[in-house]
């Protein structure tokens, strides 16, 4: 299968400070990978590295098959990058700065035009198209720093929060987009929204405090990391009775109330609790409303990992 | 090619950032309405001189010194040169400063654009909108050509000073605006440094000697001197040349060091 992105023991300082630690991860062409991790994880460094921004104090890093400091150039060809928080020259138009973004990247003279239209299409810029980028809305400069990361289209895309500050109709719209470029492009996204790389990303990777502490596709992260079953269920009933009722049922580890006779019942994983939770209710007379096996989401998964780190 | 082509890329863009802010039409009315009222007091001077000859029935002496090269484009060279020293920093403190304080920088330098084309595209923006600012200044000489003989040689070499002297003042500019990412300093660090290159000449009666005639060598002022005299001299050329690559490399270096700093 071929990379398009490898690292090997990537490192990071800043002074004394360890943004990144010994990096090794590999993203095969047409992939579409999650970085995840909190606030000073090294997310935005390493993705700034991959970029050809900054330079690695140790490691190598290898984009399209280029190394990122020894063939820069070659590999800022390869790819189409949005940073954190896009900085576009506030004197210029909408078309002028892609217009701008297309020269830079060597778009023929002759084939400018077509790129600029299909990107500002694509991107649902066309309505602001001669619009200065000083008077546009956050989500079209978000837009709009999406729109020239698409010009050429790069095989890589290196995006980091593509959709920060977009509102909800705007994030669906670019996570299609991003959803659609799926096997014709490699894409590299950091994102907070979980759910989001859950729906857009085939792998997911997660740093925390510079170092990788998972990497897989978030089912398997789901599956793994899900530390055991659990059922939601909706009691009409005494509380304290039916947790102390619940609590006996076989295999259940804990049972804990939600509040407005919500209850969630966890145990050890591979069992399903459903027949037997069902059967102690009905047994004491009380109404069963709703029962519901509990997914473990990327967002546990996530929690899970960072607090285990922290710990 | 493809550097060419970033290059250019840069160069149009700096030049429409240009032409959208009022940096561009603020120092270009200065610069025009300082130009035009040296020149027409210089040419009024000429004339009042030329007056008192005439009554003087061809005093050798005074006729000898009426020559408009020496009464108008001389002096005006030289308080232009002045003017200038204030003009550049306000062109150039933009440039790269701007792109770091704004963030700008982060997209430029993930583009597939080389370091030298980012400087060159910027400093021939810069160079060309001074080069303007100097066109519309030549309408005064065509003017005055229509009522005085002018020795076109003399002033063209004026000319080819102030070129070559701005030239070497924005790549100092330039260089200044890489160190800070902010334009007001990187104008006063300029100005600064324009002013020192200006008049490091003057120490050489303290130097004396060899290290005299070195800072009597590295003074911008010396080798424009010559210029506005009307005389080109190779060493002249050779210097400014020298100067705007110096400084356009120290760029450079300094561009080149953000990756590892940072």
């Amino acid at each position: 299968m071929e990379m398009m992105i490898e690292t090997r023991d990537l490192t990071k300082f800043y002074g004394p400070h360890l943004a990144i630690n010994s990096l090794n991860f590999q993203v095969a062409a047409g992939e579409i990978v999650g970085f995840l991790g909190p606030n000073g994880a090294g997310k935005t460094t390493t993705l700034k590295i991959l970029a050809g921004y900054l330079s690695p104090t140790a490691g190598t890093a290898r984009l399209n098959g280029f190394d990122v400091v020894g063939e820069s150039l070659k590999v800022r060809a390869s790819l189409g990058y949005l940073p954190e928080s896009v900085s576009i020259y506030p004197d210029l138009t909408v078309t002028q700065f892609l217009q701008f973004a297309a020269r830079a990247k060597g778009v023929e003279a002759r084939r400018e035009a077509s790129e600029i239209g299909r990107v500002t299409e694509a991107c649902g810029l066309m309505e602001v198209r001669r619009t200065m980028v000083a008077a546009l809305s956050k989500g079209y400069r978000q837009r709009l720093g999406l729109a020239q990361a698409l010009v050429k289209s790069p095989p890589l895309l290196i995006l980091d929060e593509p959709t920060i500050g977009l509102d909800p109709s705007q994030i669906v719209e670019i996570r299609t987009l991003i959803k659609n470029l799926e096997g014709s492009h490699t894409v590299m996204l950091s994102s907070h929204i979980l759910p989001e790389v859950s729906q857009l990303c085939h792998r997911v990777i997660i740093i925390n405090k510079g170092q990788i502490v998972a990497s897989d596709t978030p089912e398997n992260l789901s599956r793994q990391m899900g530390h055991g079953a659990r059922v939601r269920m909706a009691v009409r009933g005494p509380a304290e009775e039916i947790i102390a009722a619940l609590s006996r049922v076989t295999g259940v580890t804990q049972a804990r109330s939600q509040g407005d006779g919500s209850f969630l019942v966890e145990a050890a994983a591979g069992q399903d609790l459903r027949p037997g939770l069902a059967r102690i209710v009905v047994e004491k007379g009380w109404d069963l409303l709703e029962l519901k096996v509990h997914e473990f989401s990327l967002e546990d998964v996530f929690l899970n990992l960072v607090t285990e780190e922290e710990s | 090619m493809k550097s060419l082509n970033g290059c250019l890329a840069l160069l149009r863009k700096e030049m429409t950032v240009y032409f959208a802010t009022p940096i561009f039409y603020i120092t270009g009315f200065c610069f025009l309405v300082l130009a035009g009222y040296f020149f027409y007091t210089n040419v009024l001077y000429y004339s009042v001189i030329s007056f008192q000859a005439a009554q003087q029935a061809a005093n050798p002496q005074v006729a000898a010194q009426l020559n408009p090269h020496y009464l108008i484009y001389r002096p005006l060279f030289a308080v232009l040169a002045i003017v200038l020293m204030f003009l550049v920093p306000l062109l150039t403190m933009r440039l790269l400063a701007e792109e770091k304080r704004a963030g700008t920088a982060e997209l430029l330098f993930t583009y597939p654009i080389t370091d030298w084309a980012v400087i060159l595209g910027k400093y021939l923006a810069a160079f060309l909108v001074y080069l303007i600012f100097l066109t519309f200044t030549l309408s005064y000489s065509l003017a005055l050509n229509f009522v005085t003989r002018l020795d076109w040689g003399a002033v063209g070499a004026g000319y080819l000073g102030l070129v070559l002297l701005g030239a070497s003042a924005l790549a100092l500019g330039l260089f200044a605006s890489s160190l800070t990412e902010n334009q007001v300093v990187a104008g006063v660090v300029g100005f600064a440094l324009l002013l020192l290159f200006w008049i490091i000449g003057w120490l050489q009666e303290v130097g004396g000697g060899g290290v005299g005639k070195v800072l009597q060598y590295l003074s911008l002022l010396d080798h424009y001197d010559n210029f506005t005299k009307g005389v080109i001299d190779t060493r002249d050329l050779g210097y400014c040349l020298s100067f705007i690559f110096f400084f356009l490399f120290l760029t450079k270096r300094q561009l080149e060091s953000r990756r590892w700093r940072a």
